[in-house]
């Protein structure tokens, strides 16, 4: 023992802190001028150190030495060379540390002006700008590291000092893969000393932010690269002779190993975020958009870390109801329920860290982190999230992040508990030097003082009573004088006229006749008739020099009297909130609980079986366990809830073949094959349009890629359940099925400007076909024979996958000679189109539709909309079907698949189609195209019980859905609707006033009212669809209208 | 031999259909009286009789009811349905062969300029547009065809369906002068208004609202200045734009004001309030929220197709199938459109159907497609029900024509003549059932 206590004589710390010393004071730049080395020795005594989120020390003391801390404690010995400065009455806390920003980092540079996240259809750029050995895509940057560009830079660096950061994380908030962060301090010095950790981070987002390359274009496509960089990382480790260097790619690898921070701007993005990582062994600390509250169970469930900010939603100008109308409840219950994020976080037992990043001005940051608590976040966890958290998730925790002896001297020192509201931070100390934020607060000066003026002429006596740094009274007498007061933490001025005032805080006397002439003339008494004085304050004594009413010098003592007593206001008592509810989905028509599944009994129904039974009059059917049970007569069950169903029509649900909902990207369309992307990976369970289109009678519907590439995207069935998560909307246990297109849309020929991607003809088309499939199955043969070599190429994946029948397609068709050309290609690669989707020339190549074995899904009546529509035909369903064709009518159409029974029924009337033959085609036809007739698509005792209850024959246009039924489970119902329709529209009055309440008490933390956007997605990309008042063709624009 | 004859025959059938509806001619102008006799008669006011007789004379309908003598020409129509033809109170029909913007030549729609109101859209109307036939197979006998460019896009022009060329065609010439309302929405610019400039956008950087009341303003300035200049009849020089719009002043012409929003409605009601005119809004959208005003200001409405998403996530979501019905409560006078491209218009008997699934009875739900769609276009003295002394314009069909079920033209007739309803569809349909040997 006896020996190792050496160790801590003081002659050896003298001779270790001399080291530390000299080592500092080394340095490559020269000095101009003579030499001034500091040591920068403070000692802040009698202080409440607050270490970290679990010590405080009272009355301690803290030593600094060069930048960092030395000592720390409460019997801590002041070394005789530091500036000892009395902290008495004063906390210290560390200096925050933010996660999340892109201080010091070059302002991005912008493309060609094309909006985030979209692309520009006739300027299509097909491989990377970027300069070098880099990789092909420009949105991935992993090559960047910030730490080779930051320049600290002081107008950036003040705000956020002034809120209390003392060091940050730092990146370029730019693409998809954006490279490596560093960690600096806010300090105002050379960027060699700023820097703490070179490499802190490797940061990613789902936005290709300034990159002018095509691709990706959507949501699922940005995911699809991603995924693809993952395994070409892998394969790139194999050094494959082929690829020659690839910077980006071994940056890619290298970056791994930090921490991976990825942001997102909402929670679909949280959760989607998480799957690319699980996929492949990352867990990425994720950015979310605030709205984690909205689904927090699925948030926690992802087990991710997270980065919130305080960026809540302004309150919007709604006085006027016409401006209100556009205002969407969704919006307005994010404006009031965002705050509670922080809080909903927390109690979730989610880790999280808090950033300024994304606030409209960083000066918000207190008064939206105190609005957060109030809305549940506890003291200690935003104490934590802002200090501990951030620190040790970027490995820093050695440096920031606590006061501890050794760590940096970056803290704060505030007057009061950093929460209090009254608390202000008077210094923000950043690797040991001083930032004044509130220096003026360090002394209390408010107080009644004894003010002595004198002249040769003699004295005189009058009294300031001060009440903040820029109000005093003077007072003579009985008088309250008007005057001028500052003080800025040392100087001090002031002015008044020696005329009473009788108006409080009146400028230059307002006593009729009292002042003469002098009083009346307005500014010019002020100036002109005013004792002005100028001084400092030496502590309790003020002094200085001035001149009185004549222009006479004067000299000035101010002594205090008496200090005021502390504002002994109560605690501001915590208001009830009285805040709404999180429905599912969240938003509008939503539940406070997801519906469950019951047990139903439909009573005395016209039941079309849409089976071999036909139509039964008066039948009952029986639900139970999300699955038809029992079909006859006089059927009973005690535990089932009973709808009487007489007069009325049962059907099984509707199929939609074609589909755009619920996605918040529809077209990855900038290249001509894009199989590796997924709609799966941007479902949006949220799409009102599933609710209006369960008010239709829709169960199933397949969700498809656009129609912008001659090979499209990877489709995804889904069942309507409003209210579920992405998951939960998928249809499980289907095949996979893909999307092809082709004809006008993949040849680009609405494109006002011309196209410059192949295929620009049907001809082009047909080889990029043949090339794909050529590839494909060269593909598969390589990676049969190297698997360890061969790169693992997800587009080509996805076509192997359909020549081994694993995988079935869906072809955008309209003309013949397309039709079949596609059968052709498919035939020399030993497979069948499964379904022709559109396929309005059908009718002319129905006889080899038939001989290939395709399905069809056409509209009813659509046509001459381009001129590949010419000859579309009413009766093309009626001919295919008399041809013997498994014959589907899809919508497309996010309006018409509400009525996709009427769209059926229009065969009746064109070719005379029966009735039980038109409404398979919406039901039990679409179900063997997609593969499901044994799940769904008919009234069958074992089937899922997806079932509509309609008002009238269920091909009449007066049918009405009266309740729509999926797995068992009542999605809609006509009479809750209308209760619904009530609760939204008293859910909106509440909003609306509480709205103008706060616009009214807070006018410029107010904006104009922002109409909420409806995203309506398309088939083609390249025409504009804005056809409603609100209406929009893609998320980005919502996402802009945001920011 | 006989095979060989078949296959002649076959040949011509086929080369005739390869041509595609060129083979369809216009009826002759009717002459003497014909009848339509045991029918089901919904006169589009309201009425129905049963088992009802028409007389038509040379193209005007000379008697209606039950218990008239017919002989000679007679069409029976027993268990048939027979209504006033249907008419489409606004569209680009026989202006824009392909919809969308993907072929250029086949637009005529829509002029260069803002201030267009010389512009008529009759003497661009193409007879012999692929879609009239279609049209008219499904009861739709007459269609105000309007200019659709800029702010003031021009004047429309009421036309029958069946006509050799546009003088034949014009039923009722320059009906109405036609007004794009800027929109009043804070609405930030879409992505594609960037490249292409849309017309009603604002600049970037400038208020939209701002820059649509000043638009407005400017609209307001032309009306007041047209006013003026129409008071006085010589003139140095002749302003062709101000010429235009004297049918507005002396309100032998409608002002066809295109808006949605309901500040934009307010709008309107002011034009007719400084101004006079007898404005008629188009769209409407969200004309249900002030449904009572609009009848107190005497405003017309023609609603934009029913078939359409509702404006808001929050609105009911059967907002535009009841907003007909909305709109009869409050006593509004109003008619129904269809104005979707995709079918190209052939769906407005359904569009009233719809209607009557969310509030209207069949027969007002008719009304809002024929007698009230020609009061609001100014021509219900000749046409919009089956009256006497009005044009002969009736269609009969099998069954209900508002449903799609049951809604199969069987005959129509316009002025008396007995127009054809084959089309290049119905023609596509022989070929191919034909070609794969099929019976209809």
């Amino acid at each position: 023992m006896r020996k190792k206590k050496p160790l801590l004589r003081p002659g050896f710390m003298l001779s270790f802190l001399f080291l530390m010393m000299a080592v500092a004071a080394q340095q490559t730049f020269p000095v101009n001028g003579v030499a001034d080395p500091r040591t920068g020795s403070y000692a802040f005594t009698n202080a409440t150190i607050v270490k970290d989120g679990k010590t405080t020390l009272n009355n301690a003391t803290m030593v600094i030495r060069e930048g960092k801390i030395t000592a720390i404690g409460t019997s801590v010995n002041v070394p005789p060379d530091a500036v000892v400065i009395n902290c008495a009455g004063k906390y210290i806390y560390p200096s925050l540390v933010d996660i999340y920003t892109n201080y010091g980092m070059p302002a991005p540079e912008t493309g060609t002006g094309q909006a985030r996240g979209t692309f520009n259809f006739f300027q299509q750029q097909f491989t990377s700008n970027t300069k070098g050995a880099y990789g092909w895509n420009q949105a991935i940057k992993s090559q960047f590291n910030a730490y080779e560009k930051f320049v600290a830079d002081p107008a950036k660096a003040k705000p956020l000092r002034e809120i209390g950061f003392g060091s940050a994380l730092t990146f370029d908030k730019d693409g998809i893969a954006r490279g490596t962060g560093t960690v600096v301090t806010l300090a105002d010095k050379k960027e060699n000393l700023v820097m703490l950790k070179q490499k802190a981070s490797a940061n990613y987002s789902f936005s290709k932010g300034t990159s002018t390359q095509s691709y990706p274009s959507s949501m699922m496509g940005s995911v699809a690269l991603l995924r693809q960089t993952f395994l070409d990382g892998q394969w790139y480790k194999t050094n494959p002779a082929q690829e020659g260097v690839n910077l980006s790619l071994q940056a890619w690898n290298d970056n791994q190993n930090l921490p991976q921070i990825f942001e997102a701007t909402d929670k679909w993005g949280v959760i989607r975020a998480d799957r690319v990582g699980d996929e492949f062994g990352v867990q990425y600390i994720i950015k979310t958009g605030g709205d984690d509250y909205q689904r927090i169970d699925d948030i926690a469930a992802t087990k991710a870390p997270l980065i919130l900010t305080l960026n809540f939603p302004q309150a919007q100008n709604v006085e006027d109801p016409n401006d209100a109308r556009y205002v969407s409840l969704r919006d307005m219950k994010n404006w009031e329920l965002a705050p509670t994020n922080p809080g909903v976080v927390e109690k979730a037992n989610i880790p999280f860290c808090i950033s300024s990043s994304d606030l409209r001005d960083v000066k918000q940051f207190w008064a939206n982190l105190r609005k957060a608590i109030e809305y549940g976040l506890s003291e200690s966890k935003a104490f934590d999230a802002l200090t501990i958290n951030p620190a040790t998730w970027l490995g820093v925790y050695d440096k920031v992040g606590s006061l501890d002896q050794g760590k940096l001297a970056n803290f704060l020192i505030t007057n009061g508990p950093l929460f209090n509201e009254k608390t202000a931070i008077i210094q923000n100390w950043v690797q040991g030097e001083r930032y004044d934020v509130k220096n003026e607060l360090w002394n209390d000066i408010n107080g009644h003082y004894n003010l002595v003026i004198s002249s040769p002429s003699g004295t005189k006596n009058y009294e300031i009573n001060v009440k903040s740094g820029n109000t005093a009274d003077v007072i003579s007498g009985k008088d309250t004088l008007a005057g001028k007061f500052s003080y800025d933490g040392k100087l001090v001025k002031l002015s008044f006229s020696t005329t009473p005032s009788h108006k409080p805080g009146g400028n230059g006397g307002g006593f009729p006749g009292g002042g003469g002439f002098q009083g009346m003339r307005g500014g010019g008494a002020q100036s002109g008739a005013s004792i002005r004085l100028s001084g400092v304050n030496n502590g309790d004594v003020w002094q200085g020099n001035g001149m009185d009413t004549s222009g006479a010098p004067v000299l000035w003592t101010a002594t205090l009297v008496k200090s005021s007593p502390e504002a002994t206001k109560p605690e501001r008592k915590a208001a009830a909130l009285h805040l709404g509810k999180v429905d599912y989905p969240f938003g509008t028509y939503g539940a406070s609980t997801i519906p469950q599944q019951e047990t139903i009994l439909i009573k005395n129904a016209t039941v079309w079986t849409v089976d071999k039974d036909g139509i039964l009059n008066n039948t009952d059917v029986l639900v139970k366990n999300g699955k038809i049970a029992r079909v006859g007569k006089n059927l009973s069950d005690n535990s089932a809830r009973v709808i009487d169903g007489s007069g009325k029509y049962l059907t099984p649900g509707i199929i939609d073949e074609h589909s755009h909902i619920a996605a918040f990207s529809i077209n990855e369309g900038a290249e001509s094959v894009t199989s590796e992307v997924r709609i799966a990976d941007n479902l949006n369970p949220e799409d009102i349009a599933i609710y209006r289109e369960l008010s239709g009678g829709v169960t199933t519907a397949q969700i498809l890629h656009g129609s912008a590439n001659v090979i499209d995207g990877q489709s995804q069935l889904i069942k309507l359940r409003w209210g579920v998560n992405d998951e939960g909307l998928k249809f499980k246990g289907a095949d996979p099925f893909i999307k092809f297109a082709l004809g006008e849309n993949v040849k680009r020929t609405a494109s006002s400007q011309g196209n410059q991607r192949y295929p620009d003809t049907r001809m082009g088309v047909e080889e990029v076909q043949m090339d794909a499939f050529t590839r494909a199955r060269d593909y598969e043969k390589q990676l049969k024979a190297l698997p360890a070599t061969t790169r693992r190429n997800l587009e080509l994946d996805a076509l192997v996958e359909i020549m081994n029948k694993k995988r079935f397609i869906t072809c955008h068709s309209y003309v013949q000679s397309e039709i079949t050309e596609l059968m052709r290609v498919a035939e020399k690669f030993g497979f069948k189109v499964n379904t022709f989707t559109h396929i309005l020339e059908g009718y002319k190549v129905a006889d080899k539709l038939k001989a290939h074995g395709s399905n069809t899904s056409t509209f009813s009546d659509w046509w001459e909309y381009k001129l590949e529509v010419q000859d579309a035909i009413a009766y093309n369903a009626s001919i295919l079907n008399k041809m013997g064709l498994n014959v589907c009518i899809n919508s497309d159409d996010a309006e018409m698949a509400r009525r996709l029974n009427q769209e059926a029924a229009k065969s009746v009337k064109y070719g005379g189609m029966s009735e039980e033959d038109a409404f398979k085609m919406v039901t039990i036809n679409p179900a063997k195209a997609l593969h499901i007739q044994d799940k769904v698509g008919s009234i069958k005792v074992g089937k899922d019980a997806d079932l509509v209850l309609w008002s009238d024959n269920p091909l009449s246009v007066y049918a009405v859905a009266l309740y729509t039924i999926v797995d068992g489970t009542v999605y809609f119902d006509r009479d809750r609707d209308l209760q619904l329709r009530k609760e939204i529209s008293a859910e909106r009055n509440r909003l609306v006033k509480k709205m103008i309440a706060e616009g009214r008490s807070n006018p410029f933390a107010m904006t104009a009212a922002r109409p909420s956007l409806q995203v309506i997605l398309h088939c083609e990309d390249d025409v504009d669809h804005q056809k409603g008042l609100l209406e929009t063709d893609s998320y980005d624009d919502v996402i802009n209208q945001n920011q | 031999m006989k095979k060989i004859f078949l296959s002649i025959i076959s040949f011509l059938f086929i080369a005739v259909m390869a041509k595609a509806q060129d083979d369809v001619y216009p009826a002759p102008q009717q002459k003497g009286t014909l009848y339509i006799t045991n029918a089901t008669i919904h006169v589009g006011n309201g009425q129905v009789i049963e088992n009802g007789t028409i007389e038509i004379k040379d193209g005007k309908i000379t008697k209606v009811g039950a218990g008239i003598n017919a002989s000679g020409n007679v069409v029976d129509a027993k268990g048939k349905q027979v209504y006033p033809g249907l008419i489409l109170p606004n569209t680009d029909l026989g202006l824009r062969e392909i919809a969308g913007n993907a072929v250029r030549g086949s637009n005529d729609f829509a002029e260069l300029g803002d201030w267009n109101s010389n512009i008529r859209s009759i003497v661009a109307y193409n007879t012999d547009s692929r879609v009239i036939g279609v049209l008219r197979a499904n009861g739709i006998l007459l269609a105000n065809v309007a200019p659709q460019g800029g702010t003031l896009p021009g004047s429309s022009t009421i036309v029958q369906l069946d006509a050799w060329n546009w003088e034949d065609a014009a039923y009722k010439m320059d009906v109405g002068i036609h007004f794009n309302m800027p929109g009043l929405l804070n609405r930030p610019r879409g992505r594609f208004f960037a490249f292409f400039g849309g017309g009603q956008q604002a600049a970037a950087g400038t208020d939209p609202v701002k820059a649509a009341l000043d638009k407005i303003e400017e609209v307001k300035k032309f009306f007041r200045e047209a006013k003026a200049y129409l008071s006085e009849a010589n003139h140095a020089e002749t302003n062709l734009k101000f010429e235009a719009v004297k049918g507005l002043f002396d309100k032998k012409q409608k002002f066809y004001v295109h808006c949605n929003e309901v500040k934009q409605m307010l709008v309107a009601i002011d034009f007719a309030k400084e101004f006079g005119f007898n404005v008629v809004i188009v769209g409407g959208s969200d004309s249900w929220q002030i449904a009572d005003l609009l009848k107190q200001n005497n405003i017309s409405v023609i609603l934009g197709r029913e078939f359409d998403l509702p404006t808001m996530a929050d609105d009911d979501v059967d907002q535009p199938f009841k907003t007909p019905y909305m709109l009869k409560k409050a006593g509004v006078l109003f008619c129904l459109n269809d104005d979707f491209e995709e079918t190209r218009y052939r769906n407005l008997p359904f569009n009233a159907g719809q209607a009557v699934a969310y509030g209207l009875s069949k027969e007002e739900a008719l009304r809002a497609i024929t007698l009230d769609a020609a009061k609001i276009l100014g021509i219900d003295d000749r046409t919009g029900s089956i009256e006497v002394g009005k044009d002969a314009n009736i269609i009969i069909s099998k069954g209900d024509v508002l449903d799609m079920r049951t809604s199969i033209i069987t005959d129509a007739f316009i002025q008396g003549r007995k127009v054809s309803l084959e089309n290049k569809q119905t023609q596509l349909y022989d070929r191919y059932m034909h070609k794969y040997g099929l019976d209809k």
